[in-house]
Formats: structure tokens, C-alpha cells, sequence
């Protein structure tokens, strides 16, 4: 207990400690030497890679990966390329980036899952440096080629590679990952991102400080550490508008590694530098920390410190909690100090147990000291210390009357959680979700019971990763899986068996993804994966089923690519919701396919609807006609004749014009049968109207409604008058009266009154402003209506007009 | 009013909230571009937008400068460039082409599409086929539901209709179930939601499972029903001339977005004036439902008394002058404006509409729904077409004849039609295929005795699984049968009663008395009966997919509630203001209070016009 402070070391306002974590139980021959190593942060797994570069062609390297306590959890031998960076994703999986650019994805085990390639030109010019970086986005890779050119792909679940700018000078000394791609080249820094390279000044970093040869950003991309060849060392924030420290180390030659060591919340960040046989701490203050290394060793950045792995052993270095420094600082008199004291007295039976809990209580400290107890209990590794710092808490906890028991209770909760997976044989994890993925189910979903998490985001994950091992277990049978899944996962909320499914699918199961498919609730959860297993029926069905147009589509277009036209044709003709969907589209984007579409079908209709459309965007006549032409062969065939009749007479009416229009310059072309005939009348065309009208077989009425209007507008009264004659008016005379009158010629109109029909004679009398004409009309006529409406236009000074209508009237309505 | 309405209406839930939403979203996706840039909006969009934030809020927010898309080259010199459009094709691809021209002109940009409502699958493939997915960044912006009036929210989705009930395009049925989420979460839960129609039915189901999907809250209802309607289950209602003064002005100056543009011949100087029309505008809130004949007596009333009240100035003395200037003055300037505007646009409306023609119009309209003097009618409507009054109001008459006689006799079919093709062009066959296939303008098949089997045929192709039958049956299930609807509905009211229209009976006031809209006769029915139990017949002749579900949420405890009177209508492929005003007058009658929800605000010409193929 009293040795606690033994490892303490003193930066600056703040101490350092390095704790053990544990002895390696790998067994490692030639240590860590020539290998390539990457371990996972949050006390994630470690792979390691033999002699990488120099390796004859005959010897196979081995690559290992190790719990993160050194248990074996895979070995076998690397039969790829050779590989210049390992590193893993935030789901821990561990990522082999090869010199040719491709990337080789395997999981926790060792099982290779996929791979991607960082694009073909780095192919020819080989990867030089990789990193495997973390962000919001998910795990992202970049690299670098030996020409210099950088590319990047932020997230390698929805690969986008980013090849960025061509740098100044196409040389660089120094990499990191932050705001695009920050690099240096000698004194230089740029951040290169996807449109440009721009440079950029580290405030208070003269030239003199020579070139920036190493450079590291924090754990949370907040902070940036540059190293420059006269052994400076820059501090700063990662947008580069302050300047925290500047630290001489010292040491010329780069460090192999740079590594931000930085508690959350704590003020005092500092760096890990590590060179071959030495590692030190430099942080704002101009002190460091030196410890000398025996082993080559590897450092790992993670949320609170840094994790210094060994052949021998792996031990963490980090800030000592501020709780942890007030309570066991030599002859410190927090509370939280001096409650510990107390209980340790009291243990002993000593009555100086009562001292130190009056001294506290007298500052009425007590509840701050039985905090600080709970917390420091949080920080500690060693049991024994947790043990005795709890204990204390609840000694003090029992003179307290109104304390919230929650964060004792949750803190004991915790720690019981993080000794279990810190024991060797599981080894380090914190979190229940990476718990999971190294398949201790049955502790994950303990501990998820245990720490009360809710079952959407506890047990319903677990379950979900055992279901998708399970599916995985060549031994059992189709049905006896899907049975043991059904079982187990029942209807828990969040489990999605269109994922277990995929999984299946993945280990080469389609029959039991089938199966296990079926019992998805959501139609739309199945299609993608019934369209990776190539189901692309079943897919579309699902699609339509869903309801949700865009998975339709999504469907449509992945058949569109995978099949060939005919069947594919032949799909969508199954499936109407589909099929309407992608005519949409065609008409929007593929006018030629609509007319494939339409001829697989034989849908004569829609095939001579779809010429008759394309022929008005033909400028030229002849091909518009033939257009027309092949229109009328398909109504024909669809046994439209009306419409066939229709075009037809369209393209005998377009060759009309088209005749006219070259021997008059009539301007006809495109224009209706009625504004043909209209034009031709206002153009004194008269026989060639009339041959239209012959022709066309255009309606009596409708032709001597066109000329009277036409005659009227251009004033030709003659000619109007020997129209109205030529023969019986179909449309009758008012007409001609009410035109006349249009055009205010009241004499004209007047001649035609006679001629209308008794029952449209007292309307055409009033049209024309005849009073009394239409009185005599309407009284001849003994309407009530007519009698009524005449009355209305009757004014009143005229006497004996209304009398006489009003007496008609009487007798109209007496009858 | 002269209306014996009751007082005891519930007040309406505030739908300011979901332009405050639709706001802080907006402008949250700006910032996601960082630094200046230009905006392009397309231009369908501009108005509504113009509601959520106005030029001024996108200047706050770094916009630049502001552009309507036109499908041109760009002329912006900004380096960002920010595209808010609906998700269409076309304009997808415009933007490619904008993108791909920088690109060869070696210019760099940054583009960023906010598509709204929502992003369609065909767009992302569009952007991939053009090459430029990895150059542009694209957003969702979830504005829904645009609150026109205290009880008129629209989707703004003209295209509804025309994609889903001519194209059979399905894609927009996710969207009015997300807007019906969207009201369920702030202003739910409904304890009861009926709806009729294939349409209605899919956008139910979408909303259930987005409901399931989310997290259920407990709260107030603001809003007790819902009833969901197809367009097309009711064609008749918008196919009519509007008459009430809303729908008249609509019919006529053509309202966008709440607002109307009366040109120089309302407002009798040489300036157009845009007036936003809505319960805020005094004048207009109480003529808006009124028959058009009264309007203008309302108006010259309304005239004289605030003439009264300027003339209570004289006689004054100095204190109560002051008085007066600060609290009547303003509202009554304020007044007297609307008062002109709404006299000018009258004596518009009544130069144009009580002519001859429009009287005839009218009767011949009225013919058509009472199934009398058909000929006389046919006859009309030919010579209509004759004399080209109009290309898109012939067609419209048209329609009614088809509709109201279960489709013409073959002969009239093809004199019509050859009369309409020679008036105005053969490219019009398109639109009469249109018109067929969305059983607008039929032709009645021989043999009628087919119908038990085509009912039996329409239910298989529209079910939703078994769609194995090919599209052209579906157009056989389509069969209006008007005149059975109308006598067991009893929509047309007997013609031989004077009916006054100064106080309505009964809705069919709105067409002057000459019919009850059988959307609203549905509504009033459903709700009356709490489901559609005893109308069996009338379902069938509507081709069923009628539905009515209670909700979860212990409806009968808080059955009293005034929610319970609060009902939401969503049309489903547009409304017309008559329809609305009917509503109105229905909510009046029975104490309740009714919210429209459409996918637009229709009426015969925007739906006509939805269906025209002459793509010359």
C-alpha cells in the first residue's frame, strides 16, 4: 500500500506512472524484432507479422494474433504479397496492407473475409507507407506511393478512394492523417486534401528548428506533435492556431515512435517518444521522463494513455488521475486521504480511526471523501488497492445519512465487469461490444444483464454476433441451425435475421440463409441479400411487396445489369408495380429500351403510342412520316383502327401542308386539320380549304362555323351572304346573325334574322337590338321564357311595348 | 353568416410548427456547406420555400446569391454551388451536365443537392451514370408538409397524381406516409383512420410501419381522425366548374401556393398585385365559401359599412379622433384595401362568367349530372369543339359525359374524338390513351353483363401481391358507374325545389345546388356511421380497398375529447377549394373541424392538363 507512489514520476504539475499490465503469456522467440505489430486500441488484439521485408521466397512468415494478454488466438502461415502495414478497424478487424495496394481484411480469428484495392496506379508504383486511422466515419486507410502520391479512403465500408494532389517536389519526410493529409517535406508543412495542397505555418516553429522529420496526432485528433532533426519537439492543436510547447530532447535521430499520452479533461497532454533503447515523456514543462528499454517494444495510443508492449511483458503509462494523486500523495490531507487513513485505522482497531473521520467531518467533508475514494477505486488496476479504496468508501458512506449509493453501486458493478475481462485468459477488453466479438457469449450477455444495459443494445447484440457464429458451425445441419437460432433469438428486439442470413450467406449457406430469411418480419430487410444470392425473383417480389418504390428500383436496375435483356424483360413482365416503375425511368432516360420494352410485350398500343411521340421530335418530314407510317402498322396490329384511320389522315394532312407550304409559302406544317383550314381561309385559299374540308370529311358544321367566322373577321359580306345561300345552314342562321354582330355590323346581321328558326327568332331579334321584332316574336310564340327575357330588356319608358308583353304573358301563363 | 352554425367548433391545432421544423432543418443542411454559395432552387419549389424562409434567412446563412433552375448553362462564380430540388430525373441530370461543363473546362466546385422531401434511388443512379457521385454531396431535406391556411397543409406534389394514378409510379405513396407520420408524431395519436382507395391503402400501411419502426410516445391527441381518399376514386368534383368564390378564383387567376397574382384589370392601375389569400385577409375569409351570386352583394354591404365607419370621423372631437387613428384607422385602410381587391377581382370574374357561354356551360354541366337531355349535351359539347372555345375545357366536358354515362355509346366515342383530333391536332391520341387508361374517357363496352366478372378481375389486379394480371385489366376495374352512386347517395338533389343559396341546405350549395361532391358525401357518410358498415353497396360500385381501423390508444376513454372533432382529410392526388369550402360548411353543420391534407390544391384545368401528351 505504501508503495503505491513507488512508480509515480513527476512532469511537470503532473505524475507519470507505468503500471503492469500483464506478463505476455506469448512465447516469442526472436522478440519483437522484424516484425510488423498492430494492436487494437481499447485493449483490442494484437497481430503480429515476421520479417516482412527481407524474406526468401521458399520460407512463408507466419502471421499470429494474440489476445491482448498474449493468449494465442490464431496463427498461419502469410501465403500473399508482401505486406507493409497491419492495423485493425474499430470492429476489430484486422487489415493487411500489401505493397501493391490491395488490402486484405481478416477477422478476429484469422478467417479471411474480403479484400479491396486502394486503386491500380499503385499497383505500378508500390505502396511506401500505410496508416490505418479511425474516425466518425469508421476505419479509413491511407497511403502513400514511392512517388509520392497519396491516397485515401476514409471508410473501407463504402469505398471511396481519394487520390489526392500531386505534392511540391513530389517528396515528403513526414505523414499523419489529420484534416485531409498533413505532411512535411523538409521544413515545410502542407495539408493535402481532395482538391489542393495547401502550406501551412505551426505557429511558433521558426525555421531554425530544422525539418519536421516525425509528426503524431492525438488519440482524439485534437493535438499534433511535430520532431524535427535538432531534436525539437513541437506541441500544438491540430489546426494549427496555438502553440503549447516546445521541448528539446536532445536527440538527433527520429524517434521510432511518437505517441500522445493525454487523460480526457486533464490539461497536461504530453507525448511518448521511443527510440531504440529509450522511451520518454515530454510534455508541456521542459523536464521529461526518461526510461531506459531493454526490449524492443511497440507503443499504443489509446483513449487515456499509452500501452507499451514487449516480448516480456505489457505495461500502460499514464497521467495519474488527479483523484488517485490526492489521495496517495505522500502526506496528503484530502478527504479522500484521510478517510482511507481512518479506515485503515480502523481495521487495525486503533481509535485513531475516530480522529481522522472527526477531522473530516469537521470540514464536513465527508461526502467529497467517500466520492474521491469511489473514484480513485475507478482508476486503479490493482484489485487489492480497488478493494481497500471501496472499503473505505463504504466505511465512510455509514456516517453519511442522505448519500446517493448509485455511484458506488455502479462502480463496484463496473470493476467486477473490468477484472473479469481483464483476467489473462480473456484478456483486457473493456467493453461488453468487444467482449462479443471474441465469443464469450455467455460472460457478454451476463454482463450485459449485470449492468443492466438495455436489451435493444445488451443482449439483443450478443445474440446477434452468436447467431452469426452459429451459422458459421460446418458440423450442423441446415435445419438444425436455423431451429437452434429460432430458438435462442426468438423476436428480440434489434436482432435482424436478414444479418444472420447474410452471414450465412457469406459461409457459403444460401439454403440456410433462406431459411433463416424467412422468418424476417420486414419484406424490404431480405431484398438485398436475396439479391446477392443472385434470388433476383424472389427479390423483386419482396421489393414490391415492401411497398418501398426505391427498393423496386434498386432491384430493377441490379436485374438490369445481371441479366440478359430478354429475361429480364421477361421479370418485369411479372411484376406490373416493376414494370411501370422502369417504364417511368425509360421514358426520363432510354427511350430505345421503352421500345424494346414494348416490343417484348407485343403491346402494339403502347409501341405505335411510343412512334407517334418520337415522330414529333423528327425535324424532317420524311422521317417523321415514316415514323407516322410504322405507327399506323402498329395500331393496325393493336386492331386500333381508329387510331390508325387518325394517323393516317396526319400524315396525308402533313403532306397537304407540306405541298402548300412549297407552292404558296403557307407556313401549314404541324398545324391541326381546323387551323390548317382556318389558315388556308384567311389566305383567300378557298378551294384548297374547301378540299380539306372534302377530303377530311370535316363536319357541315364545324366547316361552316370556320368560314363564317373567317368571312366575318376579314369583312367579305358579299361572299358571306352567297355562303348562306349555297345551301340549308347546318348550324342555322343565328349564328351568322351573332358573328355579324361580333364584328358590329348590325345591317348584315339584320339580313339573316328572317331566315332563323322560329324558335331561335326572338334571341336573334334581341341579339340584333330589335325590340320589337322579338316582342312579336316571342308574343307569336306565346313562350313564358321568351316572353320573360324580352321583358328584361324592355325599358321602361317604352309603355306600350311592356303592356302589350305583359298582357301576352298573362295569357302565356293562363293556358 | 347567414349559415346556423354551431359554436361549439373545436379549435384547430397550430401548424406553425411544422414550418418552424421544416426551417431548422433547412438551415441546418445549409450549414453543412460551409462559406458562401449559391443557391439554385428549382422552380416549383420557390414559392413553398419562399413560406419556410424567406431570401433574407438564406442570406444569413451564407447563401449567396439565389437562381431558379432552368435547365440552362449556369452563369454563378461561386465555388459552391447548392441545388434544392424535388428528386426528379430531369433535373438530376441537368445538374450532371453542370458539373460534368466545369469539369471540362478544368474548374473546380463544390455541389451539394438537397433533395426534398426525399431522395429516389433512380437519382443516385443517374448521378453513377453520369460519372459524378463522387463530386457532389446529397442531402434530405424532410419538408413534408406546407401549412397553406389555419386548415390547408399540402405535400406541393402536383406530380402525385399524374405518377401514381396514370404512370402507376408508386414511388410518392412513401412520402404521404411519411407526412402522415409526421402529423401522427406532433399531433396524434389518431384513435380512428378510415380512407378508400389502393393509394390510401399503401400509404396507410407505409405510415404503420414507419409508426412501428419509431418510438411511440404518449401524448394529447390535437387530432382525433383521419380519412384517407384517392383521387380517382371521385373524378366528377374536380371535373366541375368551381362556382364558390375560392374555387372561382382559382378556376380563374389560378391560386399558387396560397397566394394569387390579380393583374390590371382587378386593381384598376397598371400594376399587378400578389395577394396572399388566407384566414388572415378579413374580407376574404368570409366571401372565400361563398356561392359566387352572393359574393358581390356580401361585398358592396361590406362597402357601405366601412364607409359608416370611416363617416364616424366627422363629429369627432380631437381625443377621440386619436383614439381612432390608433385603433381603427389602420385596420380599417387595411380593410378598405382588401375590399377593392376583392370588388375588382369580382367584377373580373362576373365580366367573364355571367356571359351567355358560361351560363350554358353551366347548364349543360348540370344535365350531365343529373343523366337529363344527354344529347342536347352531346350536341353542346361538339359544338365546343367546333368552335375551339377551349382545348383544355372540351376535353374536361368530355370527361364528365364519360364519367357521369359509364363512357360514351362507340359511335359518339369516335365522332368526338375525330372532332377533337381535327380541332386541335392527331398528337391528342396520346392524351386520349391517357384519358382511357384512367378511365376519364371511355368507350362503353357491348355486353354490360361483364361487370361481376371485372369487379372480380379489378380486385385480383389490385391486390397487392397478386399483380400478375397485365395493366390493361385494371383499366376494365375502373368503371366510374356514376348514376348508381349517385341515387343511393343521393347526389343529386331533386332539380324541381328552389334552392337558396344564400343559406345551404346541404353541401350541393357548392355547385350551385345541383350536386353534393361525392368525396365529401363519403366523408360525411363514414363519419356518421363510424365506418363504412351499410354502405357495402356503395363500396363495390367504388371498386372497394375501403378501410377502417381503430387506433391503440384507448379511444373510448377519451371519446368526449374536443380532438375527437378535429378531422384530418388527406386526398391523395389533389383537392379543389370546393371540396374544401363543402367541408367547411359539413364541419359547420355537424360541430366539428376538418384539416385538408393534399398532394396539391387541383381543379379541372391542373388535372386535364396533368394528363396531356402532346409533347410538341
Amino acid at each position: 500500500m505504501a508503495f503505491i507512489t513507488a512508480n509515480w514520476n513527476p512532469l511537470g504539475e503532473a505524475f507519470y506512472r507505468k503500471t503492469e499490465l500483464y506478463e505476455m503469456c506469448w512465447n516469442l522467440r526472436d522478440g519483437l524484432r522484424d516484425c510488423l505489430v498492430a494492436a487494437a486500441p481499447y485493449g483490442g488484439p494484437i497481430a503480429l507479422l515476421r520479417e516482412p521485408v527481407r524474406r526468401s521466397p521458399s520460407s512463408r512468415p507466419q502471421l499470429e494474433i494474440y489476445s491482448a494478454s498474449g493468449v494465442a488466438i490464431a496463427s498461419f502461415p502469410w501465403k500473399s504479397g508482401p505486406v507493409v502495414q497491419l492495423g485493425w478497424t474499430v470492429s476489430d478487424e484486422l487489415l493487411c496492407i500489401q505493397e501493391d495496394g490491395s488490402v486484405l481484411i481478416y477477422d478476429l480469428f484469422g478467417s479471411f473475409k474480403r479484400h479491396f484495392s486502394m486503386g491500380q496506379e499503385v499497383m505500378q508504383s508500390q505502396v511506401l507507407e500505410a496508416k490505418v486511422f479511425h474516425s466518425p466515419y469508421g476505419t479509413g486507410v491511407a497511403i502513400v506511393t514511392a512517388s509520392s502520391r497519396f491516397t485515401l479512403a476514409t471508410n473501407i465500408d463504402d469505398l471511396k478512394l481519394r487520390r489526392l494532389p500531386e505534392v511540391p517536389g513530389n517528396t515528403w519526410s513526414a505523414g499523419e492523417v489529420c484534416r485531409g493529409i498533413l505532411m512535411s517535406n523538409g521544413p515545410e508543412l502542407y495539408i493535402l486534401d481532395t482538391t489542393s495542397c495547401t502550406a501551412v505555418v505551426p505557429p511558433g516553429l521558426g525555421p531554425q528548428a530544422g525539418s519536421i522529420v516525425h509528426m503524431s496526432v492525438s488519440f482524439s485528433y485534437k493535438y499534433l506533435a511535430l520532431f524535427t532533426d535538432t531534436g525539437h519537439m513541437w506541441t500544438g492543436s491540430s489546426h494549427l492556431q496555438d502553440k503549447m510547447s516546445e521541448v528539446d530532447t536532445k536527440k538527433t535521430t527520429p524517434p521510432k515512435q511518437m505517441v500522445w499520452c493525454r487523460r480526457p479533461k486533464s490539461q497536461q497532454p504530453s507525448v511518448v517518444l521511443m527510440w531504440d533503447r529509450l522511451l520518454m515523456v515530454a510534455g508541456v514543462s521542459h523536464d521529461t521522463i526518461q526510461f531506459p528499454l531493454e526490449d524492443p517494444c511497440v507503443l499504443i495510443g489509446e483513449l487515456d494513455g499509452v500501452r507499451i508492449i514487449s516480448s516480456a511483458n505489457q505495461e500502460l503509462l499514464q497521467e495519474v488521475p488527479l483523484v488517485c494523486q490526492e489521495i496517495f500523495k505522500i502526506a496528503s490531507m484530502a478527504p479522500g486521504a484521510l478517510l482511507l487513513e481512518a479506515h485503515r485505522e480502523y481495521q487495525k482497531s486503533s481509535q485513531k480511526a475516530d480522529e481522522y473521520l472527526r477531522e473530516i467531518k469537521e470540514q464536513s467533508m465527508l461526502g467529497e471523501a467517500v466520492r474521491q475514494c469511489v473514484e480513485a477505486a475507478g482508476h486503479e488496476y490493482d484489485s487489492n488497492t480497488q478493494k481497500s479504496l471501496l472499503r473505505a468508501a463504504s466505511f465512510g458512506k455509514c456516517f453519511l445519512t442522505d448519500f446517493s449509493p448509485e455511484a458506488f453501486v455502479s462502480t463496484c458493478r463496473e470493476l467486477r465487469v473490468l477484472n473479469a475481462v481483464r483476467e489473462r485468459g480473456v484478456g483486457l477488453p473493456l467493453t461488453h461490444t468487444q467482449l462479443v466479438y471474441r465469443q464469450f457469449y455467455p460472460l457478454a450477455i451476463e454482463v450485459c444483464r449485470y449492468l443492466k444495459i438495455p436489451d435493444y443494445q445488451g443482449v439483443s447484440r450478443v445474440l446477434k454476433h452468436w447467431a452469426s457464429c452459429k451459422v458459421q458451425q460446418k458440423d450442423l445441419s441446415d435445419e438444425a441451425i436455423a431451429r437452434a437460432v429460432c430458438v435462442k433469438v426468438g423476436d428480440s428486439p434489434g436482432v435482424s435475421y436478414s444479418h444472420i442470413a447474410a452471414k450465412a450467406y457469406e459461409c457459403g449457406r444460401p439454403e440456410l440463409a433462406i431459411k433463416l430469411l424467412d422468418f424476417e418480419a420486414r419484406s424490404g430487410e431480405q431484398v438485398p441479400l436475396l439479391l446477392k444470392m443472385k434470388r433476383s425473383q424472389l427479390a423483386l417480389s419482396k421489393a414490391v411487396e415492401s411497398g418501398d418504390t426505391d427498393l423496386v428500383y434498386t432491384v430493377v436496375t441490379y436485374l438490369k445489369s445481371e441479366m440478359n435483356r430478354g429475361d429480364f424483360f421477361m421479370t418485369l413482365r411479372n411484376q406490373p408495380v416493376a414494370l411501370s416503375l422502369y417504364r417511368q425511368f425509360c421514358k426520363l432516360q432510354e427511350q430505345e429500351t421503352l421500345k424494346d420494352l414494348y416490343n417484348q410485350d407485343d403491346d402494339h398500343q403502347e409501341l405505335a403510342n411510343y412512334y407517334v411521340t418520337a415522330s414529333y421530335r423528327e425535324k424532317r418530314l420524311e422521317s417523321r412520316l415514316s415514323l407516322l407510317q410504322t405507327a399506323v402498322d402498329e395500331y393496325n396490329k393493336a386492331k386500333n383502327e381508329f387510331s390508325a384511320k387518325a394517323t393516317e389522315e396526319e400524315m396525308r394532312l402533313l403532306r397537304f401542308q407540306r405541298k402548300l407550304d412549297d407552292e404558296k409559302g403557307a407556313g401549314l406544317l404541324g398545324l391541326s386539320l381546323q387551323a390548317t383550314m382556318e389558315a388556308l381561309l384567311a389566305l383567300g385559299l378557298h378551294k384548297q380549304a374547301e378540299q380539306l374540308y372534302r377530303d377530311f370529311r370535316v363536319p357541315d358544321k364545324r366547316f361552316w362555323w370556320l368560314k363564317l367566322k373567317s368571312l366575318a373577321e376579314k369583312e367579305e359580306w358579299e361572299e358571306l351572304e352567297k355562303f348562306s345561300k349555297s345551301k340549308k345552314s347546318p348550324i342555322g342562321y343565328l349564328a351568322f346573325v351573332e358573328v355579324c354582330m361580333k364584328s358590329n355590323n348590325k345591317p348584315e346581321a339584320k339580313k339573316y334574322v328572317s331566315k332563323v328558326t322560329p324558335e331561335q327568332r326572338v334571341k336573334a331579334h334581341l341579339a340584333v337590338g330589335d325590340l320589337e321584332g322579338a316582342a312579336d316574336a316571342a308574343i307569336e310564340r306565346k313562350s313564358d321564357s321568351e316572353l320573360a327575357a324580352v321583358l328584361a330588356r324592355c325599358p321602361a319608358s317604352d309603355r306600350q311595348l311592356l303592356d302589350r308583353l305583359n298582357r301576352a304573358a298573362a295569357a302565356a301563363a293562363k293556358k | 353568416m347567414a349559415h346556423s352554425a354551431r359554436t361549439d367548433c373545436p379549435e384547430l391545432p397550430d401548424f406553425f410548427l411544422l414550418k418552424r421544423l421544416a426551417r431548422d432543418q433547412l438551415i441546418y443542411l445549409l450549414e453543412q456547406l460551409p462559406g458562401k454559395k449559391d443557391l439554385f432552387i428549382e422552380a416549383d419549389l420557390m414559392s413553398p420555400l419562399d413560406r419556410i424562409a424567406n431570401v433574407s434567412t438564406l442570406k444569413q446563412h451564407e447563401v449567396d446569391k439565389l437562381y431558379k433552375v432552368e435547365y440552362k448553362p449556369i452563369v454563378s462564380t461561386s465555388d459552391q454551388l447548392c441545388f434544392l430540388i424535388r428528386p426528379r430525373i430531369q433535373t438530376v441530370k441537368w445538374i450532371c451536365d453542370v458539373a460534368n461543363a466545369d469539369k471540362a473546362t478544368g474548374r473546380f466546385r463544390r455541389y451539394k443537392i438537397i433533395f426534398t422531401p426525399q431522395k429516389f434511388y433512380a437519382c443516385d443512379a443517374v448521378l453513377e451514370e453520369q460519372g459524378i457521385i463522387g463530386d457532389v454531396t446529397t442531402d434530405e431535406w424532410s419538408f413534408y408538409l406546407l401549412p397553406l391556411d389555419d386548415d390547408i397543409i399540402s405535400l406541393e406534389l402536383p406530380e402525385f397524381f399524374r405518377d401514381n394514378f396514370l404512370a402507376g409510379d408508386q414511388r410518392w405513396v412513401r412520402t404521404a406516409g411519411s407526412a402522415l407520420h409526421l402529423l401522427h408524431s406532433l399531433y396524434g395519436p389518431f384513435s380512428k383512420v378510415y380512407g378508400i382507395g389502393r393509394c390510401s391503402k399503401m400509404a396507410y400501411e407505409s405510415w404503420r410501419e414507419q409508426v412501428e419502426e419509431g418510438e411511440q410516445k404518449a401524448r394529447q391527441a390535437e387530432i382525433g381522425k383521419v380519412f384517407l381518399i384517392d383521387r380517382d376514386v371521385d373524378f366528377v368534383t374536380p371535373l366541375c366548374s368551381q362556382v364558390v368564390y375560392e374555387g372561382l378564383v382559382d378556376d380563374i387567376f389560378k391560386i399558387k401556393c396560397a397566394c394569387v397574382e390579380f393583374g390590371p384589370d382587378v386593381t384598376s392601375s397598371d400594376k399587378s398585385i400578389k395577394v396572399m389569400l388566407n384566414s388572415q385577409d378579413r374580407v376574404f375569409n368570409e366571401i372565400r365559401n361563398e356561392h359566387f351570386s352572393n359574393v358581390f352583394g356580401f361585398l358592396s354591404q361590406k362597402a357601405r359599412n366601412l364607409q359608416t365607419s370611416y363617416d364616424k370621423r366627422r363629429g369627432m372631437d380631437i381625443k377621440q379622433m386619436k383614439t381612432f387613428v390608433s385603433e381603427e384607422l389602420k385596420g380599417l385602410k387595411q380593410e378598405h384595401r382588401l375590399l377593392s381587391l376583392h370588388i375588382g377581382a369580382c367584377e373580373s370574374i362576373m365580366k367573364k362568367k355571367t356571359k351567355q357561354d358560361f351560363q350554358e356551360l353551366l347548364k349543360t354541366e348540370h344535365s350531365l349530372l343529373e343523366g337529363f337531355e344527354i344529347r342536347e349535351s352531346i350536341s353542346f359539347i361538339e359544338e365546343h369543339i367546333n368552335r375551339q372555345v377551349s382545348m383544355i375545357e372540351s376535353l374536361r366536358l368530355l370527361c364528365l359525359l364519360s364519367i357521369t354515362e359509364n363512357g360514351l355509346l362507340p359511335k359518339d366515342y369516335r365522332s368526338l374524338k375525330a372532332q377533337y383530333l381535327q380541332s386541335y391536332g392527331v398528337d391528342h391520341l396520346l392524351t386520349f390513351a391517357n384519358l382511357r387508361q384512367l378511365g376519364l374517357l371511355v368507350e362503353q363496352q357491348p355486353g354490360e353483363t361483364l361487370t361481376v366478372m371485372e369487379s372480380k378481375v379489378g380486385k385480383l389486379v389490385n391486390d397487392r401481391t397478386g399483380g400478375k394480371l397485365s395493366d390493361a385489366f385494371s383499366s376494365l376495374a375502373k368503371k366510374s358507374n356514376f348514376r348508381a352512386l349517385s341515387r343511393k347517395l343521393n347526389l343529386v338533389p331533386k332539380s324541381d325545389e328552389e334552392y337558396d343559396l344564400r343559406v345551404p341546405r346541404d353541401m350541393a350549395y357548392i355547385f350551385s345546388g345541383a350536386y353534393v361532391p361525392l368525396s365529401c358525401k363519403l366523408i360525411e357518410q363514414v363519419l356518421e356511421r363510424d365506418g363504412w358498415t351499410g354502405l357495402e353497396e356503395v363500396t363495390r360500385l367504388l371498386n372497394g380497398h375501403e378501410f377502417a381501423v381503430t387506433g391503440s390508444s384507448g379511444a373510448d376513454s377519451k371519446a368526449k375529447n374536443d380532438a375527437q372533432r378535429i378531422i384530418l382529410v388527406m386526398f391523395l392526388g389533389g383537392c379543389t377549394f370546393s371540396e374544401i369550402s363543402a367541408l367547411r360548411f359539413l364541419g359547420r353543420e355537424r360541430g366539428c373541424k376538418f384539416i385538408v391534407v393534399t398532394t396539391a390544391i387541383t381543379n379541372s384545368s391542373r388535372l386535364i392538363e396533368a394528363l396531356l401528351d402532346n409533347l410538341v
